[in-house]
């Protein structure tokens, strides 16, 4: 494998966690919630996800204990948002300083420990492809579900009546109720479907990524996944490809760092952060406003009767 | 939630006052609580926990003392920061704007190092903190108002960035060729260090400044145009429009403030508390000072008791970290679980609220 690919292949790593993330935070704010809590989620899923796989010795229950980990602090925060019609920017933000907080406590006594490299599935035939074999057709399943979830999820939306719903209701949720459809009930499915894959998401930092676990892992990746969103216009295919560039940018500044050009180590690392700047201001340069943004995100709703 | 059970909410004719100071408390019994259960869950006695969260700190002269020097910061980051959520603005990057702020001021005191400057230093550093939290908060509320480009998360962004300035300041040009590579400043200067309020105290005049700015930001919201203004601006967006109220001017001026008062926190962190830059220079009050913000109900007298309330449960978690060995960590947990339940019971004070079990309501 020549250094190229390998580059190559650890963009693919890099941009995955922010891919899935995305994913879900897209269609909780389709539905017109704002969850700013996905690092928070992730990090629960990084840590609930290592602290399992290690005691079982299982990546499959690792995976799922993140998962469950992301649906349980979505959960928390759908209780909050949608029960008590809390302000949502305020209560994300507590549901990130909440995870950060319990990650740490529950992956303290994991600090230091290893996990073995999760196997890449080969698809037979196209794996031997010159360089885009290995980058497309030798990943581990993680990525493969991450493309799937990436159809799914655009399809679902874009194509079906159960996405038209969640949509129109992201759109305008009193007129939603007004046509009978179950407001409340619909965006309590699309905030826990975030926090799954949030949880997912942690996961695979945690199991793939890095793994080990060390607190405060997640290092604002929820935060560039929440960026992606709106730099992605709300729609599923452009978070694809917001999510490779992310992740490109993210390895390269790695490279950048360990060739020793003579810049700053902190200057590359502050790379991601200016460059989510950096997107959005483009974004809205181009076209004015933040467009595709659903007209009730981040407004509480009450049905009146 | 779903068909099984859920909360009934109608909105309340008029707000009953008593509710307004009672949710604040009850949101606080109520984290207590669920804090209690997560420590139970951890295996340790809640009781002893509460001990040494609440009562030790509150029965010892030395610890009060250093409940006054934690609350300074979140008392004057939070008051800055209640004005930017009075008119419904989400500066969440305090903590970066804190760090600026330090960071800009420092450079005067290490550039009079050794010096013998006089008695113009400190003054010029309270000047320059101020003004570096302005700056660094006026960025994402330029890019707001010029581009339209979201605040929340462009003000978030920049705390990695200040955090990262911090870093390659303490670690490479500014860190103390004497210090044994130690990644930290020199130690300031008399002259660049703020002082005690008395002698023989550990409180430092930071105290004053928040004091100054809670007095202040009662008469600015309670007796001027602007602050009714962002009043407006914050519960109805279009009548404040119409008022003539510029939205974009509010916004510059909400991020002036609140990011000059969180540069002044750090400033005077660093050169009352600390004596010298390090990398880190704040246990994240930048992110407490949100829930401080609203445990106070956005107001100033309500802040500055919120910051003496959340100052104990830093205090308190340094010390249940020491003797009940449980980790710092929790103290973050249960910021984040009390941000929530004050959050929830905003919605007492609004709303009448009944449980509807199974079959019922429509």
């Amino acid at each position: 494998m020549t250094t190229f690919e390998a580059i190559l292949l650890t963009i693919v790593t890099a941009s995955t966690p922010l891919l899935i993330a995305a994913l879900g935070e897209l269609v909780t704010e389709r539905s017109g919630v704002l969850n700013l809590g996905v690092e928070g989620m992730m990090a629960m899923g990084a840590a609930c996800s290592f602290a399992a796989a290690v005691t079982f010795d299982s990546t499959l229950l690792g995976v799922g204990a993140g998962i469950l980990a992301g649906t349980a602090m979505a959960t928390i925060f759908a209780l909050v948002v949608l029960g008590f019609a809390a302000n949502q920017v305020g209560s994300g933000l507590a549901l990130t300083i909440l995870g950060l907080g319990l990650s740490g406590l529950i992956g303290a006594p994991f600090v230091g420990a290893r996990r073995n490299p999760v196997e890449a599935i080969s698809i037979p035939g196209l794996s031997d492809l010159p360089v885009i074999g290995r980058l497309f057709f030798e990943q581990d399943l993680f990525v493969y579900s991450s493309i799937l979830l990436t159809i799914a999820v655009a399809f679902y939306l874009g194509r079906t009546r159960a996405g038209l719903v969640v949509r129109s209701i992201g759109e305008n949720h009193t007129s939603a109720h007004g046509l009978g459809l179950p407001v409340l009930r619909t965006r309590f499915l699309a905030i826990l479907f975030g926090g799954a894959c949030a949880g997912l998401a942690g996961a695979y930092l945690a199991l793939v990524y890095t793994r080990f676990w060390s607190p405060g892992m997640t290092a604002g990746r929820g935060w560039i996944a929440l960026a992606l969103v709106v730099f992605a216009a709300w729609r599923p295919g452009w978070i694809l490809v917001g999510a490779y560039i992310f992740g490109a940018a993210t390895v390269l500044q790695l490279h950048a760092q360990a060739a020793q050009f003579g810049v700053p180590s902190q200057l590359l690392s502050a790379v991601p952060y200016l460059a989510t700047i950096l997107a959005l201001l483009l974004l809205s340069l181009r076209h004015g406003r933040a467009i595709g943004a659903p007209g009730s995100l981040g407004t509480p709703f009450v049905p009146d009767r | 939630m779903g068909r099984l059970m859920r909360f009934e909410l109608t909105p309340r004719a008029s707000i009953a006052p008593g509710m307004r100071a009672l949710a604040p408390i009850l949101a606080f019994v109520t984290s207590f609580l669920i804090a209690g259960i997560v420590i139970w869950l951890l295996g340790r006695s809640p009781i002893a926990a509460f001990d040494v969260y609440v009562i030790q700190p509150l029965s010892d002269p030395w610890s009060i003392q250093e409940l006054l020097v934690k609350a300074t910061p979140l008392a004057l980051i939070a008051i800055g920061l209640s004005y930017c959520f009075r008119a419904n603005l989400w500066n969440i990057g305090a903590e970066g704007q804190y760090v600026v702020g330090a960071v800009l001021a420092s450079w005067l005191a290490l550039r009079t190092h050794g010096t013998d400057a006089g008695a113009w230093v400190l003054p010029a550093m309270i000047v320059l903190g101020i003004l570096g939290g302005m700056a660094w908060g006026l960025i994402p509320a330029f890019l707001k108002t010029r581009f339209g480009v979201n605040e929340i998360l462009t003000s978030l962004m920049l705390v990695y960035v200040a955090q990262l300035l911090l870093d390659y300041l303490v670690r490479g040009p500014w860190r103390d060729p004497k210090g044994f590579n130690f990644p930290q400043s020199v130690t300031f200067d008399p002259s660049a260090t703020l002082p005690t309020i008395a002698e023989a105290s550990r409180v430092h005049y930071g105290a004053v400044f928040a004091l100054v700015a809670v007095i202040v930001t009662a008469l600015v919201v309670g007796r001027t145009l602007f602050g009714y203004r962002l009043k407006l601006t914050g519960d109805a967006p279009r009548a404040a429009r119409f008022a003539g109220f510029s939205a974009k001017s509010t916004t510059l001026a909400v991020f002036a403030i609140s990011g000059g008062l969180a540069g002044l926190a750090g400033i005077s962190e660093v050169a009352g508390q600390i004596g010298q830059l390090q990398p880190s220079i704040s246990p994240g009050y930048g992110f407490t000072a949100i829930t401080v913000a609203f445990l106070g109900r956005l107001n100033p007298f309500g802040i500055l008791v919120a910051a003496l309330v959340v100052a104990l449960t830093f205090i308190g978690g340094e010390s249940a970290q020491i003797l009940l060995k449980l980790p710092l960590d929790l103290t973050q947990a249960f910021q984040g679980i009390l941000l929530l339940c004050v959050l929830s019971a905003d919605a007492l004070v609004s709303y009448r609220i009944r449980i509807v079990g199974r079959g019922g309501g429509k």
